[in-house]
């Protein structure tokens, strides 16, 4: 419940604490509001109620321990952060994908793309006064998620994409129940946008509502789909390509206008231009190994410990002591649903990272949030920190 | 000469004293740049036009407890009109007062409360340097190197007082943190052995050395 302390000096001023449980708080947010009437004045946002130190206890972890704390940052779209992490890795290592691999993970990260923004457009909704889409969007997420358990067998936190490739190949009967999924999903997103689109309260919500503009996505270092809501052609699965999004055909939405409706639109344009990918991947999936064959760094298959030796050793030594990884710094920054996810890698030649920053998108855009709410009404702050797609996980790391 | 060498000698020329140095490895250009001088730096780095460096991607400390200057701020920025991300790395001391970059992004005020937060390096002329991530009422700085895992406090609700209180870290089982480095690989390569001598080999240097004193 909101705690109302009113200010003696003016009965029209307010301070009220929003959070750290509030269903529109998109988990455990506490905003320390100044109110003038229901006009806001000023946003305090407390942040790391959901901290659990996620960059120390990497320190204390080899590089492969480290995987699965990427899956718990956003927990939204879980492959997506391990990627930037596997990516980082790799190039410090200087190893590479092979072409099955590089595929799997496209694949996989558009299905994060889509699970992430079903859940970001469906709770908006929510917080502006639509009940239905949760509910229809919440059943395709579930599908989804059954292909991420069909794929690692965790249906949330994958330790999938590592270092070197990903862990398991995927059989075919996945690739084409995937292919199934693809067709009826596109049917799924023209009724959640036949409730929405057109809605004139949803409308009257949205537009107009947290405009961002160019020199606000500079100063305040916003990317992904804020960035693009305000006309930026960037996406860095366009513009630093990496794995074959280079040989992909899609397109990248833009904005125009720079506020809430534009940017649920665009997050419906990116699902169609996702499940483009995902088609394209399991069309042309190529054949071969599904990660680098360098022994001293991925695991060898189970069957092959039973006849060599040298692979039995290789197991051995990957876990327990881990792979060593060259002194030097890289960062690595991956297109992931709500931004850029980058992550900032210090090696010492160890097998253990000296230091790793986590570049959360998130992180960004909530900071910016006092900024994009001044002059609204308080019931649009929860419109806009629905449209800014904050997850806590990653906010908070 | 590749794009990176050319920005490398187009910063450095337009930039003169103020650059400390730079290195160029994965791919990726870092700049040195000393504490006094890194908001001239950053405003050459965000208003030039060959550079246009305007949006600060992140900032974040890191510690080297063996250097007298523990502390590395690093700042990353990237160029949307050029394609190029770059990195500057500024050195400070525990007591070094680091310009804050407010001034020129809005968005270091976050990521300076969160340097401040997690290793304690101080920023002057930041309009509000408060922790950000860790609790009310916390002390220390969690991501120095001298900061144990398992924190010096622990919190529980309280049957007896009917409230939340601290109490120090008392782990049932000691924490495990098993050396699995090879003494024949990782030791060496992360600089733990002592004149090359391998674990286990010490002994072998002072029988010699016995040896010939009694020789």
């Amino acid at each position: 419940m909101s705690q109302i302390i009113q200010n003696p000096e003016d009965d029209r001023k307010f301070t009220i604490n929003f959070g750290p449980q509030h269903p529109a708080a998109h988990g455990v947010l506490r905003l320390v509001m100044d109110l003038d009437g229901e006009r806001v004045e000023r946003i305090d946002p407390h942040i790391g109620l959901l901290h659990r130190g996620t960059e120390k206890l990497i320190e204390h972890k080899t590089y492969l321990q480290s995987v699965p704390y990427f899956d718990r940052l956003d927990y939204v779209s879980p492959m997506n952060q391990e990627h930037a992490f596997a990516l980082a890795v790799e190039r410090m290592l200087g190893i590479e994908v092979p072409r099955r691999g590089q595929y799997i993970r496209m694949l996989y990260c558009e299905i994060g793309r889509i699970l992430n923004h079903l859940m970001n457009v469906c709770t908006q909704a929510l917080d502006v006064g639509a009940l239905t889409p949760i509910t229809w969007g919440f059943e395709e997420r579930e599908k989804l998620m059954i292909f991420y358990e069909r794929a690692c067998g965790a249906r949330l936190h994958a330790a999938y994409f590592r270092p070197g490739g990903v862990h398991q190949d995927l059989p075919q009967d996945l690739l084409d129940d995937i292919d199934g999924f693809c067709d009826h999903f596109l049917t799924v997103l023209d009724d959640i946008e036949g409730l929405l689109t057109n809605s004139r309260i949803f409308k009257q919500r949205n537009v107009d509502i947290g405009i961002v503009t160019q020199e606000d996505v500079m100063d305040w270092s916003m990317s992904g789909v804020m960035a693009r809501s305000a006309g930026l052609a960037w996406d860095l699965r366009r513009s630093q390509p990496y794995e074959a999004y280079s040989e992909m055909d899609f397109a990248v939405p833009i904005g125009k206008n720079g506020d809430c409706y534009d940017r649920y639109v665009m997050r419906m344009d990116e699902m169609r231009e996702s499940v483009k990918i995902m088609r394209q991947c399991i069309a042309n999936m190529p054949d071969g190994p599904v990660s680098s064959q360098d022994g001293k760094v991925v695991p060898p298959k189970r069957a092959e410990m039973k006849q060599s030796m040298e692979a039995l050793i290789h197991h051995f030594k990957l876990y327990t002591e881990g792979y060593h990884v060259p002194e030097g710094e890289v960062y690595a920054a991956v297109e992931a649903p709500k931004g850029e996810f980058g992550v900032y890698l210090v090696g010492d030649g160890s097998n253990k990272p000296y230091r790793c920053k986590i570049r959360a998108p998130g992180f960004a855009h909530l900071h910016a949030l006092d900024y994009l709410s001044r002059d609204h009404m308080l019931a649009d702050v929860s419109a806009i920190l629905g449209s800014l797609d904050i997850v806590f996980g990653e906010v908070d790391r | 000469m590749s794009d990176l060498q050319t920005l490398a000698d187009h910063i450095s020329a337009g930039l003169g004293g103020k650059l400390a140095g730079y290195s160029m490895a994965f791919g990726e250009l870092t700049l040195d740049v000393n504490p006094g001088n890194i908001e001239p730096v950053l405003r050459f780095l965000r208003d030039d036009t060959d550079c246009g460096f305007t949006q600060l991607t992140d900032l974040c400390g890191a510690d080297y407890p063996s250097r007298p200057l523990r502390f590395d701020v690093v700042y990353h920025l990237l160029s949307m009109t050029k394609n190029q991300r770059i990195r500057v790395k500024v050195q400070a001391g525990e007591e070094t007062q680091v310009p804050s970059a407010t001034g020129l992004f809005d968005v270091a005020n976050w990521y300076e409360r969160e340097a401040f937060d997690m290793y304690g390096i101080l920023f002057s002329g930041h309009p509000d340097l408060r922790r950000l991530l860790t609790d009310y009422g916390f002390e220390g700085y969690p991501l120095r190197k001298d900061f144990p895992l398992s924190g010096h406090v622990e919190v529980r609700y309280c049957d007896d007082t009917k409230k939340v209180i601290q109490e120090p870290v008392s782990l049932v089982q000691e924490f495990r943190d098993f050396d699995f480095e090879s003494p024949w690989e990782g030791a060496r390569a992360a600089g733990l052995l002592n004149d090359d001598v391998l674990p286990g080999d010490e002994k072998a240097s002072e029988a010699d050395e016995a040896q010939g004193q009694e020789g």
